[in-house]
């Protein structure tokens, strides 16, 4: 990451935290995959990955973000361009403490609400989830690859990127890439949403995909699932029925996100030329269930 | 007594103790004060219980092997390690 960018973002930071800034520090809170995050004092400033759409998308979806403060942290101003790379500004949020006690309730409650809404005029579609073709055909030839692989070929057509996604979803609001990195707390302790790249019209099931996954493949405990879904479902959360079988609406988008987890980690474990790790393995074998358990969709 | 509605004639009936006066003619149903909350709690007792939903999609992990990959602890703490990646980042 060139420093000039860093320095150029610590300024922009500086210049929007007004005087409070002057004699804040510069501290990067992520550098990796082409995104570049510096925080100086109440301020976060983010470089977007330059080959994301950064453009009328981008800036609609702020705009969504701005017209809906008590769910999704307000961005400080339009996305502007620095070094040619798409920068955005945003108020500073705590994250959520890995080792401390996790928010599934505040999660639920946030996504129930958020999918309640009225659908915010000029929010874009969601598409399609689209990581997991990417990270699938990714995948260097081996036997966990093979797994994935044959997993992936049981999902829709339309997730695959072969044929046009359906018109028939359900339409809310909704975060599109939703996990425990997306909660944050905000000046007033209040718990917002962030990263607004993935926000659009679209199915509610998304986004409880990645829990309904990790839980589907025995990763996450069944009672940290329940406290996800029991908020979501108590705050009349729409994705799923309030009662009875919520699986007829989660079964596609967790086993993608099962394929999605288990590419990324497959993918990571060969760059890092390193074995898999147990939950890793716990992902593998997910996929292999699903392709034995001969339910195309 | 009489339906305050028809005139008609009102007949009592008692079902699982609670007294229910019935017009001949017009089959209106008048309710004492309480009688209708007596009724919807017991229609309430009478409803079936949900069907227990599934826990888990067909291809879902055994409930065994959730503790097998754990070697005893319940489970992955998740502050460091491929768990931490998966339920904090894309």
């Amino acid at each position: 990451m060139p420093s000039t960018l860093l320095a150029s973002l610590a300024d922009l930071g500086r210049t929007t935290a007004g005087p409070a800034g002057v004699q804040a520090e510069a501290e990067v809170v992520y550098d990796r995959h082409s995104v570049l995050v510096v925080r100086v004092g109440d301020v976060v400033v983010k470089a977007h990955q330059p080959d994301r759409d950064g453009g009328p998308l981008l800036q609609r979806r702020m705009e969504v973000a701005a017209g809906l403060p008590d769910l999704l942290l307000p961005p400080l101003g339009p996305r502007r361009e620095i070094e040619g790379r798409v920068v955005t500004v945003w108020p500073y949020g705590t994250p959520v403490d890995p080792a401390g006690p996790l928010p599934w309730e505040d999660g639920g409650r946030l996504l129930a609400t958020l999918h309640s809404g009225a659908v915010p005029v000029g929010a874009p579609g969601w598409g399609r989830p689209a990581r997991v073709a990417r990270l699938v055909s990714r995948l260097e030839d081996g036997p966990s690859a093979a797994e994935i692989r044959r997993a992936f070929a049981t999902l829709p057509s339309w997730i695959r990127g072969e044929t046009a996604e359906p018109e028939d979803g359900a339409r809310c609001l909704i975060h599109g890439d939703w996990h425990l990195g997306q909660m944050v707390r905000d000046a007033s302790g209040a718990w917002r949403l962030i990263d607004v790249e993935d926000l659009g019209v679209g199915d509610p099931a998304w986004d409880l995909a990645r829990p309904a996954a990790l839980f589907s493949a025995g990763v996450l405990p069944p009672e940290d699932w329940e406290r996800l879904l029991g908020a979501y479902r108590a705050e009349g959360g729409p994705a799923v029925p309030v009662a009875g079988d919520p699986w007829a609406a989660l079964d596609i988008p967790a086993r993608t996100l099962v394929i999605q987890i288990a590419a990324t980690c497959v993918i990571s474990a060969w760059e890092g030329d390193r074995p898999l790790e147990e939950p890793e393995i716990a992902l593998v074998d997910a996929c292999r269930r699903i392709s034995t358990a001969g339910i195309p969709a | 007594m009489h339906c305050p509605k028809c005139r008609g004639v009102m007949r009592t009936y008692t079902r699982n103790g609670v007294h229910i006066e019935q017009c001949d003619n017009c089959r209106g149903i008048f309710l004492d004060y309480g009688e209708l909350e007596a009724l919807s709690n017991m229609a309430a007792n009478f409803q079936a219980p949900p069907p227990a939903a599934p826990a888990a999609p067909a291809w879902g992990a055994p409930a065994a092997a959730v503790h097998h990959h754990h070697h005893g602890a319940p489970h992955h703490r998740p502050h460091h390690g491929s768990v931490f990646h998966m339920l904090f980042t894309t």
